[in-house]
């Protein structure tokens, strides 16, 4: 069982059809109990990350996730608050992930927010089993994870920045996995089978 | 780096794809679901599914066939037709969709952009601009597909939708949609150096050739296209293919 958990940020209906596709079992939840007996954990999220800190502060989930021992993956926004502070909001995030997120600029001459299709490269571990460098996935996104050693998949949009973190049990993508095709749907597989 | 994206778009009519010349003339091509899984499979890089019913019972038809491309299609897709409330909007979001695009309506009433952008986010608005270039040089904004002309003129009326805080913007031009002569890259170039939000070149696609002057030349984002795959003149993965070999960066692997 996969439990997603139900912050209210955002649409998450897509992750949902993405497990369905895959034929997994999943729970949408904000229950402790629940979670903490799921096999998998998901953790979506698309809007403002300090509103993301905040309703997981508000369901008390910040300790409770930080302590979780089975592999979890953080979705854009839902990585973004896996990492050490956001300047979004200026906010001080859950610091599983040794990384800063910071706003693109737009007057580096780049479309903000950055959407649309790039490929990752320096991939490592097992999220990116049978995943080539170069391949490309779906971004939507105008803050950024810097490179830090937890770093396990980078992409350039103007610079080089973390598109996917790993420590210890937790993963995070700021690639839309769920929405990046076949490429997409085999590193929810690969994150399935951890 | 970022690709640049190839986007087919699909009529649909009571839940079947039409494509029209220059929206009149309706051929039925079959059925959106399994046309977009087909481009999905093929190598486009999101869907576009416009809904041109005019009754009401072919809105719920469409808010059903929405669920069911969010069930089935695993790349992003934008859904538009006559949204005009930002209920519809939330509709079609809770169906699924990635984005929906608005265009007379927003004509009408520039605040639904605002209203809808602000509720859900620049990413999932998507302002369609059809205009026109008529006799006194200027780009007249038409509503209706193309059927009325509006007191707005282009560029002006795009910065205004960026301003209000559209993430994309999606123009066609009513002078060549249709006519498979290529698309008015000066225009796209000027929209291009005046807004920051990306724009997808739609209308007059008549050859791979043109496709790759509008993102080069016309330094469009996306280019989108129907009739050219819908009567299978060439394939999305040839398409790109062909793309790639001209130093246009596009998503090959799969």
């Amino acid at each position: 069982m996969i439990a997603i958990i139900d912050y209210k940020m955002g649409n998450i209906r897509s992750v949902e059809n993405a497990l369905r596709r895959l034929g997994a079992e999943y729970v949408l939840t904000d229950d402790r109990t629940v979670i903490a007996k799921a096999d998998h954990v998901i953790l979506p999220g698309v809007g403002h990350c300090g509103e993301a800190m905040h309703n997981l502060r508000e369901r008390n989930l910040c300790r409770f996730i930080k302590d979780l021992r089975h592999p979890v993956l953080g979705i854009c926004v839902g990585m973004q608050v896996m990492c050490r502070h956001t300047e979004e909001g200026d906010t001080d995030c859950l610091n599983l992930f040794d990384a800063h997120v910071r706003k693109f600029d737009a007057a580096d001459g780049l479309k903000v927010p950055h959407m649309g299709w790039n490929d990752i490269t320096n991939l490592d571990g097992k999220l990116f089993k049978d995943i080539k460098g170069g391949e490309y996935v779906y971004f939507v996104h105008s803050y950024y994870a810097s490179l830090c050693p937890d770093t396990i998949a980078t992409t350039r949009y103007g610079r080089m920045f973390s598109s996917a973190l790993k420590y210890e049990n937790f993963y995070g993508t700021q690639f839309h996995p769920e929405k990046s095709g076949d490429v997409g749907e085999r590193i929810i597989k690969n994150f399935l089978k951890l | 780096m970022l690709a640049k994206r190839i986007i087919p778009c699909l009529d649909v009519k009571d839940g079947r794809t039409v494509k029209g010349i220059n929206f009149e003339g309706l051929a039925d091509v079959g059925d959106a679901v399994e046309l977009g899984a087909r481009y999905a499979a093929e190598g486009a890089d999101e869907l576009v599914f416009l809904d041109i019913s005019a009754s009401r019972e072919g809105r719920s038809t469409f808010t059903r066939l929405v669920e069911r491309i969010a069930d089935r299609i695993n790349i992003p897709f934008t859904v538009g037709g006559g949204i005009s409330t930002v209920d519809d909007a939330s509709r079609l979001l809770d169906a699924g969709a990635d984005k929906i695009t608005v265009n007379s309506a927003a004509v009408a009433n520039p605040e639904l952009i605002s209203q809808i952008a602000g509720r859900y986010g620049a990413q999932f608005v998507v302002a369609a601009i059809d205009a026109k270039l008529m006799d006194d040089g200027i780009w007249h904004v038409t509503t209706h597909g193309g059927s009325r002309v509006s007191g707005r003129e282009l560029f002006t009326w795009a910065s205004e939708v960026e301003a209000r805080g559209a993430g994309e913007i999606l123009f066609t031009s009513m002078n060549h949609d249709g006519t498979r002569n290529g698309y008015p890259c000066d225009t796209y170039a000027r929209l291009a150096a005046d807004l920051t939000i990306p724009v997808i070149a739609s209308g007059g696609a008549g050859s791979v050739g043109d496709i790759a002057e509008v993102l080069q030349e016309g330094r469009a984002d996306a280019a989108l296209a129907a009739s050219i795959f819908h009567y299978g003149e060439i394939t999305v993965s040839e398409l790109k293919r062909q793309l790639a070999a001209l130093g246009i960066p596009v998503r090959t692997s799969l």
